[in-house]
């Protein structure tokens, strides 16, 4: 099964933080990336800007709103996210605590929803 | 809130969680159906939890949980609240156990209960959380995240377990000598799974009220209590006691992690190695071998650098040698190989390693890494060393063994 590990953190205390904290997370995060590929469970992972980058849309009366910033403000912040191959959510969730967010925000585990499984 | 506050508080939930337990023991050993009693003592047991931090431990905390289920149980039928279930028990409660009360103390079933927990039937990795749930009275949410499973999973498994219990007609009974021993694997296997799941939970050391390795500590003392002349029972307890003794070494004052080699023996408890020691010899004594005497002895060897100030590295690997000989797996053949290293050098210890790397489970096994990592960078093979590292980074849960690993491989370079 498909399983996306949906990344939140404090982006501002992220943004705050020091230099060597900074690069230790980074490693930590390139070691964990390279830790699901060598097990075959990686499937796709990319990090996001903060939120000050998004822009969010929504149609009202057919008319288009436009916002500047995210969808919620939200005391932790979508900051990325992993897509991982996983035989059930024991597994996934396994790969959701070895994640260095589990131990700084919050991953949140959800199964994708396969074609299979609406045409079935 | 201070310490004494704190340690009172503990100590009440504690009483609260053993006298519930007793009960709910008393009830199903009588009727089979595990989730009747803890419904028909539920709402007792969640007063006490909430009342007996404040106002003290009741002279006869059995005796008062029972008065209040069977109140609480009256008004909940007048009000077509309980199931049929909860009904009979609260019947047996009125009748039988209040009687019983009266006259000597309730008789303590909790050994049979965790028999029947731990019964072959029921499915092995839902057997220690029955267990908690069951002589303990957590709640599925709070096990469930120590074992790292979702608390809807978990409580749908700790459901079908009971119904099991019942439906399958598992006996509330301590087995006959001969099929004692397998019979009473599990239910050690199931200790120590608690015992290891706060022992690994780094968060344990913080939040004491969740704590599973005390929990394992006191069913260890319990069962150790009961079968004392089973000496994997008292190695179990043994086991337990000199890993709790280490705990407080296991961080520095930063919260970093201390690996058990460059741990200051100064901050380990004296009283407790003492004690394993004790057990350990009365185990000995009895000259019936087994994993968890083993693996005790392994602890004791790691302890008796408090006194000599050096570790005895061969018998350490030879204690190894006999645990791979009638228990291996490969978290043993790795403790081997780490023995192996330290007893006749890194190269021998990555020979066996590489004897047990293709087993496919180490891939994900953070330890197995960690340990390829170390002994490649001794051997200066930098890049093998860094590699292996980066494996162990990724694979761990805890921070600040995360760190360590950060740390280590960090120093590669500059070598």
């Amino acid at each position: 099964m498909r399983y996306m590990l949906l990344i939140y953190n404090d982006e501002a205390a992220m943004a705050n933080a020091p230099r060597d904290k900074t690069e230790q997370t980074l490693a930590a995060y390139g070691a964990y990336t390279e830790a699901l590929k060598k097990s075959g469970a990686y499937l796709a992972g990319e990090r996001l800007r903060p939120t000050q980058a998004a822009t969010s849309i929504r149609m009202a009366n057919g008319k288009t709103n436009v916002l500047d910033g995210p969808y919620a403000d939200t005391k932790e912040q979508l900051a990325g996210f992993y897509m991982i191959e996983a035989t059930d959510i024991d597994t996934a969730m396994e790969w959701g605590a070895r994640c260095p967010a589990a131990s700084t925000g919050t991953v949140e585990v959800r199964p994708i929803w396969e074609m299979t499984d609406y045409l079935s | 809130m201070d310490g004494r506050q704190e340690m009172a508080r503990a100590a009440a939930e504690a009483a609260a969680r053993q006298s519930y337990g007793k009960l709910v023991a008393y009830l199903a050993a009588r009727t089979r159906d595990v989730a009747g009693a803890e419904d028909a003592l539920a709402e007792a047991f969640a007063a006490a939890l909430e009342r007996w931090p404040r106002s003290g431990v009741p002279e006869k905390p059995e005796a008062w949980l029972l008065a209040v289920a069977r109140r609480r149980g009256v008004d909940a039928v007048r009000r077509r609240l309980t199931g049929e279930a909860a009904r009979d028990h609260l019947q047996l409660i009125a009748e039988e156990a209040e009687a019983h009360m009266t006259s000597e103390d309730l008789p303590d079933e909790r050994l049979r209960l965790m028999f029947a927990c731990a019964h072959p039937a029921i499915e092995s990795s839902v057997r220690a959380p029955l267990i908690l749930q069951t002589v303990l009275g957590f709640d599925a949410a709070t096990i469930a995240s120590a074992f790292l499973v979702s608390p809807a999973t978990m409580s749908q498994r700790l459901v079908r377990a009971k119904n099991r219990i019942r439906e399958a007609g598992i006996p509330f009974r301590v087995p006959e000598q001969a099929e004692l021993g397998e019979r009473l694997g599990a239910v050690l296997e199931a200790i120590y799974a608690t015992f290891a799941e706060g022992w690994s939970d780094p968060a344990g050391t913080e939040t004491r009220r969740r704590n599973l390795a005390s929990e394992g500590i006191w069913l260890g003392r319990l069962v150790a209590s009961l079968i004392p002349d089973e000496p994997e029972t008292l190695g179990l307890l043994a086991l337990m006691l000199f890993a709790e003794a280490r705990r407080a070494a296991r961080r520095s004052p930063e919260g970093d992690f201390v690996p058990l080699a460059a741990q200051d023996a100064a901050y380990w408890d004296d009283a407790l190695i003492d004690e394993a020691e004790a057990l350990l010899k009365r185990a000995a004594a009895r000259r019936i071998i087994g994993r968890y005497q083993l693996e005790a002895a392994v602890q004791s060897a790691h302890t008796e650098r408090r006194r000599s100030g050096s570790t005895d590295w061969a018998a350490i690997r030879q204690l190894y040698d006999a645990l791979m000989a009638i228990a291996g797996s490969p978290v043993v053949a790795i403790n081997r190989a780490v023995a192996i290293a330290e007893a006749e050098g890194a190269v021998a210890g990555l020979a066996a390693l590489d004897g047990i790397g293709a087993d496919r489970r180490l891939a994900e096994y953070q330890p197995y890494w960690a340990a390829r990592a170390e002994l490649s960078a001794r051997l200066g093979r930098t890049a093998d060393a860094a590699e292996a590292y980066d494996r162990a980074i990724g694979l761990e849960r805890d921070p600040a063994l995360r760190r360590f690993l950060q740390t280590e491989r960090g120093k590669l370079v500059r070598n």
